[in-house]
């Protein structure tokens, strides 16, 4: 009856399935592995999935409620802070890192830190017109709110672990995956919350 | 012909860039750059078309260890049969005992005929700047030898409905670094990554446009592009590994992209950014 629900959902709320139900999922992961012949050190993990990972694709990024509250539940346990404890960075060093799209792919510097690359999905400046959509604009994302502690703490939290906040959201978790530091990801913060940064001018 | 390929991607690049730089309505970039991209789907100005003949010319001659052509080859539908058989692909081959797509089958004739190895064609098969790969002309050949035919991949075969299963759920599959899957950039319209519109690949005539295509002849590459270029490039910014050339994950991906643009044209070699 669930997983009739769930069809029925899926049906509704995404691209029509054409044939992918009824495949076993440990088929589907076993072709992926055994498609990548040639694995740097340290890569493996890249292509086995996490619980959230896993769960998030079988339900195609919508999950039923008590997979998103187990989902979420986990997550928030999955956020780390910077040693001294401080949410806020500096805006300066995030706004250029924002346009960064490098770091971490097979033919990037591995010693190099990661771009944030947060204008490739959301605008940020009115002056950078060069911004994607796939995420909202966060353009006077400070103006919109009071930068007391609590919502310096959201907006890391959401920023180090976007599933934290919303399960199976289609943001990185940038902290959690250990793609930006904890360090980058209040900088961001910063960029975000400062008066001073771009974002609310 | 290479100053003029040079010329060109210069050109588009400053095109494009004065678009980006100098305009906030990007919707008016789209605009232009439209006009441009059908001032250069011209076939006499096109360069991917200059692979077409190439290519041919390539399939007819003697080459490798054994020094035969590839006339000969089996792209599904008889040996010698060119005409059709890209819009007819992917699908399974029962002397290969797998599914294939068109690059793919390329590599294994010519190993089969030619006694090229498989991972030499892998190897090459995406040529580095200034320099065409066989592989490259080849493919282009063959899929414009199905050009204004309808996109029909073959889904009789149980092999072929398991690759096609197998891709829909590796279009859905987070994973990596970033969490992505193919759906998070490419299951919804009118988005954009920077100013570069995204294809809706779950959606039959945006994903027909796109698939009947390949392969392109890439302006910010200089180069025809094959499918499996587009495949590896796609994993390579989700943080993956290098996914293999001709591999059962990239065929089942290549499966479920054609399926999904089932009945549109090919119109292979289009251009793109």
């Amino acid at each position: 009856m669930k997983r009739l629900f769930i069809s029925l959902l899926l049906a509704g709320a995404c691209a029509a399935p054409v044939a992918a139900e009824g495949i076993d999922p440990a088929k589907v992961e076993a072709v992926f592995k055994a498609s990548f012949s040639k694995v740097p050190e340290g890569w493996a993990s890249r292509l086995v999935q996490d619980e959230t990972q896993a769960e998030c694709s079988k339900y195609r990024d919508n999950p039923p409620a008590a997979a998103a509250d187990a989902i979420v539940a986990r997550e928030k346990k999955n956020i780390r802070y910077p040693a001294d404890g401080k949410l806020m960075g500096d805006w300066e060093a995030a706004i250029k890192d924002a346009d960064n799209g490098a770091g971490k792919r097979s033919t990037d510097d591995p010693t190099k830190a990661a771009g944030g690359n947060c204008y490739a999905c959301h605008q940020l400046d009115k002056k950078n017109v060069a911004f994607g959509t796939v995420g909202p604009s966060l353009l006077g994302y400070g103006k919109d709110r009071k930068a007391d502690e609590q919502t310096i703490k959201e907006t890391y939290d959401k920023i180090f672990n976007s599933q934290s906040v919303l399960a199976c959201s289609q943001m990185p978790r940038m902290g959690a995956n250990g793609f930006l530091t904890p360090e980058q990801v209040r900088d961001f913060v910063a960029m975000l919350l400062s008066p001073d940064s771009p974002v609310n001018k | 012909m290479m100053p003029r390929r040079g010329k060109l991607g210069r050109l588009f690049a400053g095109v494009a860039l004065a678009a980006a730089a100098a305009f906030a309505a990007p919707a008016w970039a789209d605009n232009e750059l439209d006009t441009y991209k059908k001032m250069l789907a011209d076939p006499f100005a096109n360069p991917g078309n200059l692979y077409v003949d190439e290519g041919e010319a390539l399939w007819k001659k003697p080459a490798g260890p054994k020094n035969v052509s590839l006339e000969k080859c089996d792209l599904g539908l008889g040996a010698g049969v060119v005409k059709g058989a890209h819009a007819k692909m992917p699908r399974f081959f029962a002397d290969a005992g797998r599914v294939m797509d068109t690059d793919t089958r390329i590599a294994w004739c010519r190993e089969q005929l030619q006694g090229i190895p498989f991972a030499d064609s892998a190897k090459t098969a995406f040529s580095a700047r200034g320099k065409k790969s066989d592989m490259e002309l080849l493919t282009t050949y063959v899929a414009n030898q199905s050009a204004g035919m309808p996109l029909s991949p073959q889904l009789g075969h149980e092999k072929e409905k398991e690759a096609l299963a197998i891709g829909e759920a590796l279009f859905f599959r987070r994973g990596s670094l970033l969490d992505y899957s193919c759906a998070t950039c490419h299951a919804a319209s009118d988005t954009r990554i920077r100013l570069q519109p995204l294809a809706h690949l779950t959606e039959n005539k945006s994903a027909g446009k796109v698939v009947g295509g390949w392969p392109v002849y890439r302006v910010s590459q200089e180069s025809v592009r094959a499918m499996q270029n587009r495949m590896w490039d796609c994993h390579w910014q989700m943080r993956y590994p290098s996914i293999d050339f001709g591999s059962e994950a990239t065929v089942a991906l290549v499966m479920y992209l054609t399926k999904m643009g089932e009945g549109a044209p090919v119109t292979a070699p289009a251009l793109a950014r």
